[in-house]
């Protein structure tokens, strides 16, 4: 078995699914000729031709209003959006048709689309390619998103999107595109969405994540194990709309502690809603009150001070510990 | 180092029938008899539809809607040009006309602007989408599935609709460049009525047409009398042949006036004199179309009272059948969201039976 990193699995995962699924497209800027500005579309246009992988114009709404169009008459495009915090544009198209059309025409046309995108910080980049706004995909009615934390379920969950009758938002951690590598089958496989993942059983706490932040928290589960402060179970939430209530609120109610961890700004953001599921399905098992680890209410900073702004081990087992000490 | 010209370019306007009913035989497109009484029929019906809804909604018993008086052969004649079944109309949400050409039921229609989710159903092997409300973003639509059937090899045309006011909008420019790049086959007709609420054309863009936008998108533009059914079957027809041969997209610019207003919840006289509206009512395109048939021997006086009696009795089944629909069954919140319903909407639907009676 070939040892993979994220870029490589998603680029496998669409080298598949083109090969499979002759109306399988891939769209956006740099796709091309260029395989992307992460290199994640490499080999693509040399291999299906100029006519399945697609360069266009700068425009993300026009990606995204295009891909509907091409979706409806019977394609399944894979749009790329450069950047997440160059995907607004997009933001339109996604909660004011994708989400809407199979509702607007009764179930006769449908967008079976997925609009690919990285996001997240940790790379020093320029202001707009750190940010972590994956709540506002997640609020959107009709729409799946969808976030990896590993090659393997990069792999699994693209396939699952590209396949599904319904758009999905798919955010690729790309601080973790090129941190690690880990053995991806050459096959094809697909992991459901809708499906989170105890990455790491414990039964004193419950750490939730998603993207690269799942790092953080199974770095953080096994120092605690390791300095034998708690044996910290750890969730991958995988997708965040639908949300896998069992599994997340599932492991709350078993431990009976919970810490939720992201790189977003707080307020509003995809942590609250599982602090909301958590207060709804899981207060009568809680030991403490559940914890949030997660950025500032700030534009992210830039690349100097980005760290300070992002989660880290040392605050998760902060947090953790303030649970487990309660 | 000189000063060159590196390119010039020039706008048409294409007039074929004056407001006397007199065509310009080099210009009339090959239309018969029989369906040029089509032709007017279906503007009949559309502008008799329109009053009723309007009767209907002051009634209360439709919602807001926007109104087509005075633009029925600017969409219709478009629609026309095209192929049914084949072809694909991308409409905004003021081409009631070119529903009805293509079959829609009237009395979904009305269902519709009721607010009842069960007149969105889409016809059968009818490639029409449904009405888009925010203005401009549909264009783009019409750019992927234009892609889409060049792709299959189909010679099929995507036809999307838009306003003057919709040139305004960043997405207007996307598509018209997707468009442009990609040299697609579909049609942009922007039905210019003048007015978008109440701003007027002039204060909408600096441009002396919508047409000469084509220019900067590498495409061919053209301004049509839109209220001249003849000339906008024209070039509508030439767009299709153009786009269907591999000759890329085609602006339209139909200029037309919108005679009511913006819609049902909205009073024009705010912002419009009666000197703007008195010169256009003269224009309205059905008289005008009635007026060549007639000099054609197509239509006499007692035609013109048996199309519009026509017309009457096929709205008033509309609106029967119309008034005879169940309520919709609230569980339909939860159809069609996704194919199949996620956990988070089956539990919903569960707090939505407890309000229905059925949970208790």
């Amino acid at each position: 078995m070939a040892r993979l990193n994220m870029v490589q699995a998603i680029d496998q995962a669409l080298q598949q699914e083109m090969e499979r699924d002759d109306t399988v497209i891939v769209l956006g800027e740099d796709v091309g000729k260029d395989g992307g500005v992460f290199r994640v579309t490499e080999g693509l246009v040399e291999r299906f031709g100029e006519n399945r992988v697609i360069d266009t114009p700068l425009a993300e709404s026009a990606i995204l209003g295009f891909s509907i169009g091409a979706a409806i008459a019977g394609f399944r495009p894979v749009a790329e959006m450069q950047f997440s915090g160059f995907s607004y544009p997009a933001f339109d198209q996604m909660v004011s048709h994708a989400g809407r059309m199979r509702k607007r025409s009764q179930g006769t046309w449908t967008v079976p689309l997925v609009m690919r995108t990285p996001y997240g910080g940790g790379i020093r980049a320029l202001e707009h390619h750190s940010e972590s706004m994956e709540a506002i995909w997640a609020h959107i009615p009709g729409i799946k998103t969808v976030i990896p934390s590993d090659p393997y379920d990069a792999k699994g969950l693209l396939i699952a999107a590209i396949r599904d009758p319904d758009p999905v938002v798919f955010y690729e951690p790309k601080r973790v595109y090129r941190a690690i590598k880990m053995e991806v089958p050459e096959e094809s496989y697909e992991i459901p969405l809708g499906k989170a993942q105890v990455v790491r059983e414990g039964s004193d706490a419950t750490l939730i994540a998603w993207g690269a932040q799942v790092r953080t928290c199974k770095a953080a589960a096994e120092q605690m194990s390791a300095e034998k402060r708690g044996e910290v179970e750890v969730v991958d939430v995988r997708t965040l709309n639908p949300f896998d209530r069992e599994t997340v609120i599932g492991s709350v109610r078993k431990t009976g502690r919970a810490v939720v961890v992201s790189e977003e700004p707080p307020t509003v953001s995809f942590t609250s809603e599982i602090m909301a599921q958590i207060m709804e399905h899981a207060i009568l098992k809680l030991e403490a009150p559940a914890r949030r680890v997660t950025g500032f209410d700030t534009p992210t900073p830039l690349a100097k001070l980005e760290d300070w702004f992002l989660p880290d081990v040392d605050l998760v087992i902060r947090e953790t510990l303030k649970t487990l000490e309660f | 180092m000189p000063v060159t010209t590196l390119a010039q370019f020039s706008i048409e306007r294409v007039e074929v029938m004056d407001h006397q009913g007199n065509v310009d035989e080099s210009l009339m497109p090959d239309l018969s008899e029989e369906q040029i009484r089509h032709l007017y029929e279906m503007m009949v019906l559309t502008r008799q539809f329109d009053d009723r809804m309007l009767k209907l909604q002051r009634q209360g018993r439709l919602g807001t809607f926007a109104r087509v008086m005075g633009q029925e052969a600017a969409h219709i004649g478009t629609t026309y040009a095209l192929e049914k079944g084949k072809d694909w109309l991308i409409p905004a949400f003021r081409e009631t006309g070119a529903f009805i050409l293509w079959g829609t039921p009237l009395e979904d229609i009305l269902a519709v602007n009721a607010g009842d989710e069960r007149g969105q159903k889409i016809g059968e092997g009818v490639r029409v989408l449904p009405v888009s409300i925010p203005i401009a973003t549909h264009l783009l639509h019409a750019t992927g599935i234009a892609w889409a059937m060049k792709q299959k090899g189909e010679d099929a045309v995507a036809l999307t609709v838009f306003g003057d006011g919709a040139t305004s909008e960043g997405d207007f420019s996307e598509a018209m460049n997707f468009g442009g790049v990609f040299k697609l086959p579909v049609i942009f007709l922007c039905q210019n009525n003048q007015w978008a609420i109440s701003v007027p054309y002039h204060k909408q863009t600096a441009a002396t047409t919508v047409a000469q936008k084509a220019i900067a998108y590498g495409m061919p533009g053209v301004q049509v009398d839109g209220n001249d059914i003849f000339a906008v079957y024209r070039v509508a027809k030439e767009a299709a042949d153009r786009a269907r041969s591999g000759g890329g997209p085609t602006l339209i610019e139909a200029h037309t006036y919108r005679l009511s207003d913006h819609t049902t919840s909205d009073d024009a006289r705010r912002y419009r004199t009666a000197e703007d509206l008195d010169p256009w009512l003269e224009k309205d395109p059905i008289p005008r179309l009635a007026r060549y048939m007639e000099k054609q021997g197509m239509l006499d006086e007692d035609g013109v009272v048996q199309v519009r009696e026509q017309a009457t009795q096929k709205v008033a089944d509309a609106v029967k059948a119309f008034e005879e629909l169940e309520p919709a069954d609230p569980e339909r919140i939860f159809d069609n969201v996704f194919a199949e319903r996620t956990p988070n909407l089956e539990e919903q639907l569960r707090w939505l039976k407890f309000r229905t009676g059925e949970g208790r």
